[in-house]
C-alpha cells in the first residue's frame, strides 16, 4: 500500500516538472492522473489497488458518524425521560478481527457510539464484553455492531 | 444578508447545538443510577459536542476570519483518541474494584470471569 502511495506521489511530482505547475491544484491534478495510471496498472502489483483500501477507510468514518449522531439521539432521549426506562447489562460478544490493531480500533469506536461502552476485553482477543445502557434485546445489539464496525474494519484491513 | 452573515447563524447554530448536547449529558451524570450508566453520559455525549463546538470553531476562523486552522481539526482527532479509552479504563477498574451494576440491570455476562482475568493481567 505505502508502495503504491509512493508511486503516486513520485508521478504526481513529475506532473508538475512536466508542466512547471508549482501550486496545490497542479499537485492534486498530478495526484489524479497518478492515481488513473496506477489503476490500469492494478494487476502487475502483489498487493491489491491502495484506493479501495482508502475508500474503506473513509467508508468507516461515515458509518460511525451516522451511528455517532443516531445514538447519541437514542441516549439523550432515554435521559430526558421524566421516568428512568433503561434496563442496562453487560453482554459478551465474540469477534472474529484477528489483529491487535482491529480490535483496538473496533473497541474504541463501540465505546466512542453512546450506549455501549466496552468493560473487558478477554486475554485471547476474542471476546469482548459490552455494557449497554438500554439493552432490551441483546442478539440486536450483536448483529448491529457486527453488521456495521465489524464489517467495515474488515474492509479495511482485508 | 452577506455571506459572512449566513455563515455566522451557521456557525452559532452548530455551536448551540454543542452546548445544549453538553448540558444534556451534564443532567444525564446526575440523574443516572450507576458509575457504568454515567460513563456513558460523560464520555459519550460530551464527544459528540466537543465535536460540534469544536468544528463550528474552526467553520468560524476558515470563512468569516479567512484563517485555516488545523490545530482544531488535530484537538477533535486527540479528544476522540483519549475519551474511549478513559471510558474504557475507568469502567474496568470499576469493575474490577467490584463496583456493583445497578440492581435493575438485566444481565452480566462478565460475572464469574472476572477474577481469572484480575489474576492473568
Amino acid at each position: 500500500m505505502s508502495f503504491q502511495l509512493i508511486i503516486n506521489l513520485i508521478i504526481a511530482v513529475i506532473w508538475m516538472f512536466l508542466n512547471n505547475a508549482w501550486t496545490v491544484s497542479g499537485l492534486v491534478s498530478g495526484y489524479v492522473i497518478g492515481l488513473g495510471i496506477l489503476f490500469l496498472l492494478r494487476n502487475f502489483f502483489p498487493s491489491r489497488f491502495y484506493f479501495i483500501g482508502v475508500m474503506a477507510i473513509l467508508k468507516l468514518i461515515v458509518i460511525f458518524l451516522k451511528e455517532l449522531i443516531l445514538s447519541s439521539f437514542e441516549v439523550m432521549g432515554q435521559i430526558m425521560q421524566p421516568k428512568l426506562n433503561i434496563q442496562p447489562g453487560i453482554f459478551a460478544m465474540d469477534i472474529e478481527l484477528k489483529q491487535e490493531w482491529e480490535v483496538t480500533v473496533l473497541s474504541c469506536l463501540i465505546t466512542l457510539t453512546p450506549g455501549t461502552l466496552v468493560v473487558n476485553v478477554s486475554p485471547d482477543n476474542k471476546t469482548l464484553y459490552i455494557h449497554a445502557m438500554h439493552l432490551p434485546d441483546v442478539e440486536k445489539a450483536k448483529r448491529d455492531i457486527k453488521n456495521t464496525f465489524e464489517k467495515a474494519i474488515q474492509g479495511v484491513s482485508r | 444578508m452577506s455571506v459572512n452573515e449566513i455563515s455566522g447563524l451557521i456557525v452559532g447554530v452548530i455551536v448551540f447545538l454543542g452546548s445544549v448536547l453538553s448540558l444534556i449529558s451534564a443532567i444525564g451524570l446526575v440523574r443516572l443510577p450507576d458509575i457504568y450508566t454515567r460513563s456513558h453520559a460523560a464520555t459519550k455525549s460530551a464527544t459528540l459536542s466537543v465535536l460540534c463546538i469544536l468544528f463550528g470553531l474552526f467553520l468560524f476562523f476558515t470563512v468569516i476570519k479567512g484563517y485555516v486552522s488545523a490545530r482544531i481539526l488535530l484537538g477533535i482527532v486527540f479528544v476522540f483518541i483519549t475519551a474511549p479509552v478513559g471510558g474504557h479504563l475507568i469502567s474496568r477498574a470499576a469493575y474490577h474494584s467490584g463496583v456493583s451494576l445497578w440492581e435493575s440491570s438485566i444481565q452480566d455476562e462478565l460475572n464469574g470471569k472476572k477474577d481469572k482475568h484480575h489474576t492473568s493481567s
